[in-house]
């Protein structure tokens, strides 16, 4: 199981979505202009740790949201914003419902949240 | 109707302005057991739940299906489900149980089951299993932070105290919606100026909410609500499977999310299905559970009042904190609303959350005055810090709160209002004035405060997001203008969606940047001598709050403000004089002492005496005792010397008596126990009457007035002044003859 906190026990396991490690996230880089908001984010691979963490705690639900959450990482919020829309109530048929899964799982690889999609159309 | 002042009386009372109804299960007005709530049972075939709660798989709600698929573990729940409800019960309160059993088993029980398991408890158990079973080891605690005029200054200066007191989390909210992404800078700016550090959140319509995340302005969310029953879910526009998807979205930008749910939403949403508030919000809780948020904010939140009209009301709350706990969820307990006009229910209501302690004792303590929530209210608000504190301080109870002196107060909050207005400036938002500055330091609530160009800062956020202001450009800002601390710390903050640690279960970030959470802090409470102790530096902390006086200090008279007005000058003999009324003091008077405990100086009411014994003609001796501080003992020591054989017995906190030679020590002729209520007049009158005993003449006693405050009042004075004269006891001295000018 990976050593938690992350940041404090495997630092050198965590980066930016551009590959910045986490030991140059410094006032520094920010001040010299070398990181964006978007370099702010989580990596699939450290939901991926965070998911071991979990599930090693005894939070088997958790770890589900957390690999769901490492499916989604590049996803872009509009396309999440619109899944997250078509499982309101009453927003899509089934049959919408099971083309969102289908698009979510061959677009990003998103087996976890087709799998939540699915479920949802009943 | 009969007539009773009494009752009268009582009708007034703050108790009586609070709702109480009868039960009304048919309509969802009940806490447990309704006669509509399923029996506890379950099928399991082939890993797959087939029927739960007395329901088959093709009857199952939308509730139902998800937490039948999602929140329940198949592989426990029929050998769960065997078990007695009241096993179940014991293993939760017992402490030789393990946490990680008493939640193994819990997984795979049933809504129903889970009430009827809980229902076996009162509340002391529920407490003790709240102990045990609350996620993180050590308590924390939640603030509120707004303001009526939505007042950046005033807003950054409150979180910014809020934080110096110990609130690990901050929640923010808006009159005016567009007013959002300010109000979040104002308090991400305060969250991180004093020594502490704070994730921050603003509660806003859900995609304003994800956006301002996603800019780096907030650090968590908590407003994914959640319904029992099918229909009030839809009534909310949501179903379990959008708000586990929403979960994972906040988890995919490094977000921190809590779900919110509490009972009596359904009721009062006019969806109960007749089911009772428990198992309702036992099924949000597994919904929950099952759509993989780490916690919850419950405790009926914003229904308080509606489960508190009812009888067992608040025990049914402390029930939904310890299920949310038992279904391993962090637990931000509520008492966030107002709950009570009464300040005794109210604070006897905190208790059940307070003493066991939760993850997050309050979910949004009102850290500024009550006028000023825009939640609605704060069950605790500003002005009742102190009664916080002292709590804390009484029961050696960690509240997740720390005592700030005046002085400490104004630096953070200054520095933090000094921050926001640097930022605005940087940004080109509208400026914050210096005077705008010092008010929000000084100010009690945002009426203290100037009024704001609303124009010009709206006008400001519709640029400052159409420019995509993030928590970048605040930073930079604030390294720029001499705040790299905050800078620094903000960082810190936005560096945690990197590394997901506050994605775990009960997380808050210290202000180094680390995290505590049930991961690296689990509740290892398995009875006495186990689980959360104060550390010594909390214990402390929370018992040093700034009103408390430093015992050696009290009373101490400065000797060099008077000079000396006593004079010892021999060994006193007994009198002959059937005109001398004798004044024994005690050990202390006019010397290690100057004035009694209301205040009054000794040489005033040594007058006050004497003037009073002259009057009637009689002639005042004045000794000092050594062998005694007894106030009873000094007088009857005075009687012996006294040519009359009457004496004024007095102690130099003021205490005094008037005793005579044939009496028992402790028997008087007026004994007057209450010094507060002494003031020189009574003295004189005292003065009269022992001239008058002594002269034989009928007495009328000394008026006195009965004050039951008094003692509340004065008693560590007493003690203290009492404990100085004690000092001064010399068991072989002889009493002195005194002269005085």
């Amino acid at each position: 199981m990976p050593e938690y906190p992350l940041s404090q026990h495997a630092p050198d396991r965590l980066k930016t979505p551009s590959g910045i490690p986490f030991s140059e996230i410094t006032l520094e880089a920010v001040m010299a202009g070398r990181l964006s908001m978007e370099d702010l984010r989580v990596t699939a691979e450290a939901l991926e740790l965070q998911a071991q963490v979990a599930s090693e705690a005894g939070r088997p639900q958790l770890a589900e949201n957390l690999r769901r959450a490492a499916e989604l990482v590049d996803v872009p919020s509009e396309r999440i914003l619109e899944v997250y829309d078509a499982l309101r109530p009453g927003r899509a048929t089934p049959e919408k419902l099971a083309r969102l899964a289908e698009a979510m799982e061959r677009e990003y690889g998103a087996v976890r949240c087709a799998a939540l999609i699915r479920e949802a159309a009943g | 109707m009969e007539h009773s002042k009494r009752f009268e009386r009582r009708a007034e009372r703050a108790i009586n302005r609070d709702s109480f109804i009868r039960e009304w299960p048919e309509t969802g007005l009940v806490i447990f057991n309704s006669p509509s709530d399923p029996d506890p049972g379950i099928r399991v075939n082939g890993g797959r739940i087939t029927a739960m709660d007395g329901r088959p798989e093709a009857e199952f709600d939308m509730l139902d299906r998800f937490i039948a698929r999602r929140a329940i573990d198949p592989a426990v729940a029929e050998e769960a489900m065997r078990l007695d409800s009241l096993a179940i019960a014991r293993m939760l309160v017992d402490f030789h149980v393990p946490r990680a059993e008493a939640i193994r088993v819990v997984s795979g029980l049933t809504p129903a089951k889970i009430v009827q398991v809980v229902d076996k408890l009162n509340v002391v158990e529920m407490m003790m299993a709240l102990q045990k079973m609350r996620a993180r080891r050590t308590p924390s605690n939640q603030a509120h932070v707004t303001n009526k005029k939505e007042n950046p200054a005033l807003l950054a200066a409150d979180a910014a105290e809020a934080v110096e007191r110990g609130f690990s989390e901050l929640e923010t909210t808006v009159g005016i919606s567009r007013y959002a992404p300010l109000n979040a800078l104002a308090i991400l700016i305060g969250s991180q100026t004093g020594r502490g550090s704070a994730l921050t959140q603003c509660a806003v319509e859900e995609s304003l909410g994800l956006r301002l995340a996603f800019l780096g302005l907030t650090t968590y969310a908590e407003t994914l609500s959640v319904y029992g029953t099918e229909q009030a879910f839809r009534d909310g526009d949501d179903t379990p499977w959008s708000k586990a998807f929403l979960a994972s979205a906040y988890a995919s930008r490094g977000i921190k999310v809590r779900f919110t749910s509490g009972s009596g939403s359904e009721a009062l949403m006019g969806h109960s299905e007749g089911k009772s508030m428990l198992y309702l919000e036992t099924r949000c809780l597994m919904a929950i559970k099952g759509a993989g948020s780490q916690g919850v904010q419950n405790g009926s939140i914003s229904c308080i009042a509606l489960p508190e009209s009812l009888p067992g009301g608040v025990r049914g709350v402390l029930a939904e904190n310890l299920i949310a706990a038992l279904l391993d969820l962090e637990l931000a307990s509520g008492n966030d609303a107002m709950a009570s006009h009464s300040d005794i229910r109210k604070a006897s209501k905190l208790m059940l959350q307070f003493l066991p302690g939760t993850d997050f004792i309050f979910s949004g303590y009102s850290s500024m005055p009550r006028e000023d929530n825009l939640f609605g209210g704060g069950n605790f608000d500003a002005e009742d810090l102190d009664d916080y504190n002292v709590l804390q301080r009484d029961m050696l109870v960690d509240g997740g709160v720390r005592p700030v002196s005046a002085p400490e107060a104004a630096a953070v909050r200054r520095r933090a209002a000094h921050a926001v207005q640097a930022v605005f400036d940087e940004l080109g938002l509208p400026p914050i004035s210096d005077a705008e500055v010092e008010a929000a330091v000084a100010a009690r609530a945002s009426g203290d405060m100037p009024d704001r160009d609303m124009v010009a800062d709206l006008a400001a956020v519709e640029e400052f997001l159409r420019l995509g202001r993030n928590g970048l450009d605040v930073i930079r800002a604030l390294a720029r203008r001499g705040f790299a601390d905050i800078a620094e710390k903000i960082l810190a903050v936005q560096r945690l969606r990197i590394s997901g640690d506050y994605l775990q279960t009960s997380a808050v970030a210290l202000p180094n940047g680390q995290v505590r959470s049930a991961v690296n802090d689990p509740n290892d409470y398995a009875g006495p001598g186990t689980g959360y102790h104060l550390s010594p530096e909390r214990l402390a902390e929370i018992s040093a709050i700034p009103q408390a006086l430093e015992p050696a200090e009290i009373g101490i008279v400065d000797g060099s403000a008077s000079r000396p007005w006593l004079r010892e000058c021999h060994d006193a003999c007994p009198g002959t004089d059937s005109s001398e009324i004798v004044i024994a003091l005690g050990p202390a008077f006019g010397s290690a002492l100057g004035a009694t405990l209301l205040g009054l100086p000794h040489r005033d009411v040594l007058a006050a005496l004497t003037g009073g014994i002259r009057a009637e003609g009689m002639r005042p001796r004045v000794v000092k005792i050594y062998a005694t501080s007894d106030c009873g003992f000094i007088g009857h020591a005075g009687a012996q010397l006294s040519g009359s054989g009457v004496s004024i017995g007095i102690q130099s906190k003021g205490t005094t008596v008037i005793h005579r030679r044939d009496l028992q020590p402790l028997d008087n002729l007026e004994l007057f126990p209450q010094a507060p209520n002494l003031t020189l007049e009574s003295y004189r009158v005292i003065g009269r009457n022992a001239a008058k005993y002594a002269k034989g003449e009928p007495v009328l006693p000394v008026p006195t007035q009965i004050d039951n405050m008094a003692r509340l009042k004065y008693i560590v004075k007493t003690t203290i002044l009492h404990l100085r004269e004690t000092e001064q006891v010399r068991k072989d001295k002889p009493a002195q003859e005194v002269q005085f000018a």
